[in-house]
């Protein structure tokens, strides 16, 4: 199984104007590496699931994700917002965004391992540990490891 | 506490999981024990039955339809929706605290109501019952009856320990006072002894009850004091199954009543429904909020007891009071017929209430009896005054015999604590303690009580057959000596106790698959009350 994230999907200092944006600048990393075959449908199916619910999530997280007919493999973008982007989150701008992509058909294995990483985030020490990370390479392992996929 | 919960969210792979953990984070941190199924798209692993069980309070935060609700029927729940768990788990957790401590006592009506309301359990949810209002009155009845257990436990050990010590005369010797109606026994005056609370206790003159029938009539008198509280605390319990603590007040001291009225324990679990009635009817008033703050500890105590103390004392009371007269007297004009159809009556009085007015009326009926006839002291002619008296003894003994013999040979039938119940019985029942059946005819009256009285019917019939005399006023086994043909006697009774207790085991197997239930449920009470 195709690791959930790679070194290429994780941005370390990302300048978004807003959720939107941030979501569509970790999408085109997505569709960069082959797992998002449609940047706008997949970007649509996200605003869809975001006008349900805000995914500002406590503790500096956005948390973008959908279930998508154009992702191929269930992938994780991850960024580092040091200036924050708000994501609607009651309790202040996330600094952390976490782009969730699961393709809608397949078996339970890789939503087992999203679920897995719903519950890691959180924890306190996990997003701190991101956050320390010293480079993409260390986060990008450090949240494979975490989430137990291979 | 211990939490279940149960999360989702639309797309199944986020919020759902997210909420689970910080549910669960939240709960540790409060010292909760939370148990979360998440019913997300990596689909769902359900709590098991167990978990559920023993769960004290459950968390809705999903926001799809909960897949299994009627799984949590009848728990105090919260439904929160999956974003405020992802928030603001504290929070959560504090709410689900409160709804649990709210929440009304499991066995409560509005319990009921709330199981009641939810859907039918699936066969697939499983490990969920529909309670009906027969096995709610009857897990009322179990909760006052589990607490009444060990009085008279403790109580009929005690008085069947000051027999061992004292031998028969440790009845009049600590009752006896010539203020007081009673029999006389080898020139001394007692009073009845089937029922009230007598004198000296409330006097606490133990000292006089030390010097006369020493070490023996203390622990006799203890047992006594143990068994005046039998019907209290089965009134006062079966009121607290029902309302929770504010029944507790009113159902003793109308059980206390039904005790001094000689109303029986009939008449405490009259004065328990009663009490717990009343006492729940008034917790759920609207009342302003200033009165609030006061209806718990003056408002609520001081009108349930008022009306319950009322009711006790004058609608149930004065028929009593009237109909035991009416007995005596009717009982007195039957004297003179056949000797063996006296003594099915008596045996049937004895059998009915176990130590109630029924049964004080025949007892109160042969120990007179006695008093004259050993007062005349005529010897070598037949006595009908002393064969009375041994049949209503003889009959006194074969429900608790009864009830100890059904618990021993068909144990699956019984709870736990009806069967060391059951094992006291023997004792109990040994020493002419009639009392030590009301736990199971408490519980399982329409059962029990037709049980004990064919069973004492045929007994009391027998020993007026065989002609049995007896010159003593208690004291079962421990007075076999002052019995005349004693084995013909021990016969009789063995009779009477077979028959009670096939009688019991066939009319409790009849039922038996109801009965599991109940025990199921009994043994849950008992935990909680542990």
């Amino acid at each position: 199984m195709t690791d959930l994230i790679t070194e290429d999907l994780v941005i370390l200092d990302l300048v978004a104007t807003d959720k939107v944006d941030a979501a569509r600048q970790l999408a085109q990393k997505l569709q960069a590496a082959g797992r998002v075959t449609d940047l706008d449908g997949f970007l649509a199916d996200v605003a869809a699931r975001e006008a349900q619910m805000a995914t500002g999530m406590p503790g500096g997280i956005g948390l973008p994700h959908a279930r998508s007919d154009y992702v191929t493999v269930p992938s994780l973008g991850l960024a580092r917002v040091p200036a924050g982007v708000d994501f609607g989150a009651p309790d202040g701008p996330a600094t952390l965004v976490f782009l969730i992509a699961a393709p809608t058909g397949g078996g339970s294995e890789h939503l087992t391992i999203l679920a897995a990483l719903a519950r890691r985030l959180v924890r306190p020490a996990f997003r701190q540990t991101i956050i320390d990370a010293p480079d993409a390479a260390a986060v990008a392992s450090y949240v494979q490891g975490e989430v137990g996929g291979q | 506490m211990k939490f279940v919960a149960v999360t989702s969210c639309p797309t199944g792979i986020a919020h759902t999981y997210m909420a689970a953990e910080n549910l669960e984070q939240a709960g540790k941190a409060a010292g909760h024990d939370v148990q979360v199924e998440t019913q997300g798209s990596a689909g769902t692993v359900p709590l098991s039955d167990d978990v559920i069980a023993a769960a004290d309070g459950v968390i809705y935060a999903a926001d799809l339809e909960v897949k299994g609700k009627a799984r949590f029927a009848g728990k105090p729940y919260i439904d929160v929706g999956v974003k405020k768990a992802v928030h603001d788990g504290e929070g959560v957790i504090a709410a689900a605290v409160a709804a649990v401590e709210n929440a009304p006592k499991a066995g409560t009506p509005e319990a009921a109501a709330m199981a009641a309301a939810a859907p039918a359990p699936s066969s697939s949810g499983g490990g969920t019952r529909n309670v009906g209002v027969g096995t709610k009155v009857r897990q009322w009845l179990m909760t006052g009856v589990s607490y009444m257990i060990p009085f008279v436990a403790a109580g009929g050990i005690l008085i069947a320990l000051g027999f061992l010590f004292g031998g028969e005369g440790v009845v009049y010797k600590t009752y006896g006072s010539a203020s007081q109606p009673g029999g006389m026994w080898e020139g001394v005056v007692y009073p009845d002894i089937a029922g009230g609370l007598p004198a000296k206790f409330l006097s606490g003159d133990f000292d006089a009850v030390l010097s006369a029938a020493g070490f023996a009539g203390i622990l006799f008198v203890l047992g006594k004091i143990s068994f005046f509280l039998l019907v209290p605390i089965l009134s006062g319990y079966i009121a607290f199954a029902i309302a929770d603590r504010p029944g507790l007040v009113p159902g003793i001291v109308g059980g206390l009543l039904a005790g001094l009225l000689g109303a029986g324990f009939l008449g405490g679990l009259v004065s328990g429904f009663a009490a717990g009635g009343i006492a729940y009817a008034m917790t759920r008033l609207r009342v302003p909020k200033g009165v609030r703050g006061i209806m718990p500890v003056v408002v609520i105590p001081l009108v349930s007891v008022t009306v319950v103390g009322l009711f006790m004392i004058f609608v149930v009371g004065k028929p009593i009071a009237a109909a035991t007269t009416a007995l005596t007297n009717w009982l007195n004009g039957l004297s003179g017929s056949t000797a063996i159809l006296l003594g099915v009556i008596l045996g049937l009085m004895m059998g009915f209430d176990l130590g109630g007015p029924i049964n004080k009326v025949a007892y109160t009926f042969a120990t007179a009896g006695l008093t004259t006839a050993i007062a005349v002291q005529s010897t070598g002619q037949a006595q009908p005054a002393l064969q009375i008296m041994a049949a209503v003894m003889a009959a006194g003994m074969t429900p608790p015999l009864g009830m100890a013999l059904a618990t021993a040979v068909r144990r699956k039938l019984w709870t736990e604590a009806e069967r060391e119940n059951g094992l006291a019985c023997w004792l109990l029942g040994a020493s002419f303690i009639t009392e030590g059946a009301i736990p199971f005819a408490a519980a399982h009256p329409l059962r029990v009580i037709p049980s004990t009285m064919a069973g004492a019917a045929v007994t009391g019939g027998l020993v007026m057959l065989f002609g049995n005399e007896l010159r003593a006023p208690h004291g079962g086994i421990f007075v076999l000596p002052l019995v005349s043909s004693p084995f013909l006697y021990l016969l009789a009774i063995a009779i009477g106790t077979v028959i009670t207790a096939a009688l019991v085991i066939l009319l409790m197997s009849l039922d038996a698959k109801n009965t599991e239930e109940i025990a199921e449920s009994e043994d849950a009470i008992e935990g909680v009350a542990a």
